[in-house]
């Protein structure tokens, strides 16, 4: 079971295929309930309207068959709703690696309360001082900045 | 106008959506969500600076999202959306007011955005999942809109003009936005007077800010505004609708 949840975790995210599945948080569980049968999948979605929700899905899907399952079945779930907080520690490296400024928030696990930041550093200089220029960007879960250090334009990953 | 599909009555054989439902006040919101999506899609290409156009296309899939979540809750979301006719759909008139220029475009969302967030907050403290998730998708909304009315207001002559002129013509399509929805739960339960006590707080102190004067004129009138919820809509709403709903109605079941 752990093994298929595995599988259908390390699908890469469609829109963000430097993180999977389990660590961008969307994955909500992997079921089956008869050993050999169909597998039930849960997934969030990040914003109600996110367009990458049915390629998701096929990819999960794809994923599980080619692993040798003979059926798959992907539902959509709301509650409860997906916050930023539930992007792993390691899809935050991922996505600062990438470019993309991580959500601010989000303790990794077993490390005590959550330390309060409030600057958002540029994922290429690392500078605090950086600015909004959109809240909205190339998809709805980014936010467009500008960093004042080194110019660079980057995404930032916007909190819910 | 004439489709060459046979038509497929809601609610007749063959349909997936039940008279009754209808009626659920989940309907309304679900209709303002599509309705002022496609309004707000109407900018693409059009939009002043290249991140607006990315933010109201954002904004479009957000409120697109709302819509078919509702839509499913209820029926088939492709027959509510496309094949009922205009006085079947419940959406307040203040969504399907024309875009107009920008001020009127970003009056219209602070109006309903503010009146949305407030609305889901509501329901997600009544344990609605739709509205628990989209309260914060909401949020920014209605920030952008807040941030555009200040510039705008507060902006040039010419900006103050456009803005004020749009705070005052929009202004008696908000009264609708508080009738009560009658229904079950979470919807029918909805505190509509702390919600327009809200709302009405909320934008003065925007309104307020920007420069602009708060209208006193009254929030609906006799003869047309404030009827959307019965089905009556404003006649620019039929265009939008003929457009809208064209290519599902013309090809019946196409996809790519």
């Amino acid at each position: 079971m752990h093994d298929l949840t595995a599988v259908a975790g390390s699908v890469p995210d469609p829109e963000l295929p430097v993180v999977t599945l389990a660590e961008l948080g969307v994955l909500r569980s992997v079921r089956e309930p008869t050993p050999g049968g169909p597998v039930e999948v849960e997934l969030t979605p990040t914003y109600t309207g996110c367009p990458a929700i049915e390629a998701m899905a096929a990819d999960i899907e794809r994923a599980l068959l080619e692993h040798g399952v003979t059926e798959v079945s992907v539902r959509t779930v709301l509650a409860p709703p997906w916050s930023t907080d539930d992007i792993t520690s390691e899809g935050r490296r991922k996505l600062a690696d990438a470019g993309i400024a991580p959500p601010r928030g989000g303790a990794a696990p077993g490390s005590g309360p959550v330390p309060l930041t409030l600057a958002i550093h540029c994922p290429n200089c690392g500078s605090t001082e950086t600015s909004l220029i959109s809240r909205f960007s190339s998809t709805a879960c980014k936010a467009l900045r500008r960093c004042e250090a080194c110019r660079e334009p980057f995404d930032h990953f916007k909190e819910v | 106008m004439t489709h060459s599909q046979e038509a497929r009555p809601l609610g007749g054989a063959g349909s997936h959506t039940d008279a009754a439902e209808l009626d659920s006040p989940l309907l309304p919101l679900a209709d303002d969500a599509l309705v002022l999506s496609h309004r707000l899609g109407e900018w693409a290409g059009h939009a002043p600076v290249l991140e607006e156009e990315l933010a109201l296309a954002n904004i479009a899939l957000d409120l697109l999202g709302q819509a078919r979540v509702l839509y499913s809750e209820l029926g088939d979301e492709d027959e509510l959306a496309y094949l009922r006719e205009e006085r079947a759909f419940r959406n307040c008139q203040l969504v399907e007011q024309p875009n107009g220029d920008f001020a009127c475009t970003m009056i219209r969302q602070l109006y309903f955005s503010a009146y949305q967030e407030l609305l889901f907050g509501q329901l997600a403290e009544l344990g609605n999942p739709l509205a628990a998730k989209a309260v914060k998708e909401t949020e920014y909304h209605r920030d952008h809109a807040e941030h555009w009315t200040l510039r705008l207001g507060d902006g040039t002559e010419e900006s103050h003009t456009r803005a004020q002129r749009a705070t005052d013509a929009l202004w008696r399509y908000t009264g609708e936005l508080f009738e009560p929805l009658p229904g079950p739960a979470p919807v029918g339960a909805v505190d509509w007077g702390a919600l327009r006590a809200g709302w009405t707080e909320r934008i003065t102190r925007v309104l307020r800010a920007a420069t602009l004067t708060v209208p006193e004129s009254p929030q609906s009138g006799a003869w047309t505004a404030g009827a959307g919820r019965q089905g009556l809509h404003t006649e620019p709403f039929g265009r939008m609708l003929a457009e809208m709903q064209h290519l599902h109605r013309s090809h019946p079941g196409a996809s790519w």
